[in-house]
């Protein structure tokens, strides 16, 4: 057993229906790094987060938390979750900012227990962390894509998690606004030392910020630190990524 | 009306009953209204006019049951028909409002037929529409004062539950919210409001008082708690103004009820754009 080891994904294949979306996945993310999960469109990134938080179940294989196996995971407060914005919540709701961070505690609290003003000044602490504390009493439909997205965070962070899931969590946020939010996330990852799983497109910019990256492409094409990637990046014909070198070019030039 | 009051037990019952409804049906509706299932309110109203129709019908045809509560029969319709579309709901999965129309028009084809063998219309079935001023028994109340407690205590319970299952249902499941379980429950609740709410307001208009009052506090709120404060308000002015000015005009309630429910959304509406106006002339 791995002390260190937050997530164990082992030799994990899932499909829909008939397809395998998800093939013979093998990797692990130690405490403290700040994992890039890159694939194209369709590559199973978002299925294979969905796995790991247990959303939906392998056809085979199996997955560790906090070195517990899954099916007996309990401790979901250990683990923040942030989407995509553009689809992950119900954007008309007249909800003011305060309210969205402390409902972040609700899987800390359990059923049965209220919110108190200790959580209020919690939520408070936590929109600080993502400079917005000025916003609190703002309704969140009335914010931009960029600011309801560390509004998220913050929710996420609200509960004090040693694990962030984030899925492409920059979609929709303009350019100006990406930068400061890879700034916030290593800031997350080395001042208050969580772990981050990070679902991108965006290779360019999650080279230069993680720890380290996994390339997918239904099964794991590359797994390594950014150095590492760098070597083979551009020295031509590259065996490890296969067919995925053209693609993943072209996506560098989009980004 | 105050005079009137304190001397008929009739009306007492239906100031009482309009009060509680004029708090739980729009505490349920802010609910329905932000998780879009409005329509739920509708189908659920007319399973019960099924149930009353059943009741009628059977007070008819089968002698010796002269004493039975239409109320509860269309109750005990209406949760039914919360469960069916929850299970039509799981069924249809990528059409999941096709429940809906399923059981609106279902209730309504076994409502007609139940009509049409009792007879036709009659007055009783006219209160159940449109409501009444007259028509609410003291048992009635009761059931009411009963229902309303159990909501108003589920909804404390639960309110951190339904708001994050309400905000991000993604999310409510990351947390390990049990949000079917949660989910049923609040259907439940709402079949219960609805059955209640139908013999003061009818229930062709239910589903007004559940969302009319939302759709106003939805215009000005600036947070959820403020959303639920405003629309119980609203609620509670247009069941009494609706209350008040049916009993001096001799009309049925349902009618005023959701024409001071309209009245206010106006008022919102213009409050809003006069807001909003005056911002941009002041250049804020």
């Amino acid at each position: 057993m791995n002390e260190q080891q937050v997530v164990e994904v082992k030799n994990v294949s899932f499909k829909y229906e008939k397809e395998w979306a998800v093939e013979q996945v093998d990797f692990s993310i130690d405490k403290g790094q700040f994992l890039g999960l890159v694939g194209p469109n369709g590559s199973g990134k978002t299925t294979l987060v969905n796995l790991i938080l247990g959303l939906i179940k392998p056809n085979k294989g199996s997955i560790q938390l906090f070195n517990q196996p899954l099916k007996h995971f309990k401790d979901w407060r250990e683990i923040g979750y942030v989407s995509q914005t553009s689809n992950s919540f119900n954007s008309g709701f007249p909800a003011s900012v305060l309210e969205v961070v402390r409902s972040g505690l609700v899987s800390r609290l359990g059923m049965f227990r209220f919110l108190k003003r200790e959580h209020t000044q919690k939520a408070l602490e936590a929109l600080k962390i993502v400079e917005m504390e000025e916003f609190a009493k703002s309704n969140i439909g009335e914010l931009s894509g960029g600011q309801q997205q560390r509004v998220l965070i913050a929710r996420s962070l609200v509960s004090a998690p040693s694990l962030l899931i984030l899925d492409e969590p920059t979609v929709g946020i303009d350019e100006k606004h990406v930068t400061a939010f890879y700034e916030l996330l290593a800031r997350l990852n080395k001042n208050h030392g969580i772990t981050l799983l990070m679902i991108t497109h965006d290779i360019a910019t999650i080279t230069e910020h993680a720890t380290h990256l996994v390339f997918m492409n239904r099964t794991i094409r590359f797994h390594g630190t950014p150095e590492e990637y760098n070597q083979y990046n551009g020295n031509e014909p590259n065996p490890i990524y296969g067919h995925m070198q053209q693609q993943l070019n072209h996506m560098e030039v989009m980004s | 009306m105050l005079e009137g009051f304190l001397k008929y037990e009739f009306l007492q019952n239906a100031a009482v009953t309009g009060i509680l409804i004029g708090l739980v049906a729009p505490l349920l509706g802010v609910f329905i209204v932000v998780r879009r299932l409005s329509l739920i309110a509708d189908a659920l109203s007319h399973i019960t006019l099924t149930g009353i129709a059943a009741s009628l019908l059977l007070e008819k045809k089968v002698t010796g049951i002269n004493d039975w509560n239409p109320v509860f029969m269309g109750m005990t319709f209406s949760v039914l028909g919360a469960v069916l579309i929850e299970r039509l709901r799981s069924v249809y999965k990528n059409y999941e409002e096709l429940a809906i129309p399923i059981i609106l028009s279902g209730g309504i084809g076994l409502g007609v037929v139940f009509i049409s063998l009792a007879d036709g219309f009659n007055t009783d079935l006219f209160s159940y529409l449109f409501g009444s001023v007259a028509a609410v028994s003291r048992s009635n109340m009761w059931t009411v004062l009963i229902i309303t407690f159990t909501v108003i205590l589920l909804v404390f319970l639960f309110y951190k539950e339904l708001f994050v299952l309400s905000f991000d249902e993604e999310n409510a499941r990351v947390s390990g919210v049990k949000g079917h379980w949660i989910h049923f429950l609040f259907i439940l609740l709402v079949a219960l409001v609805i059955a209640s709410s139908m013999q003061v307001v009818g229930i062709l208009l239910v589903s007004a008082l559940m969302t009319l009052p939302v759709a106003s506090a939805l215009r000005i709120a600036k947070s959820f708690k403020q959303t639920i404060g405003l629309s119980v308000l609203f609620g509670e002015i247009s069941v009494l103004i609706g209350l008040f000015s049916a009993y001096h005009l001799s009309i049925p309630p349902g009618g005023t009820i959701v024409m001071t429910a309209v009245l206010i959304l106006i008022l919102t509406m213009a409050y809003k754009k006069i807001n909003t106006l005056f911002l941009i002339k002041v250049g804020v």
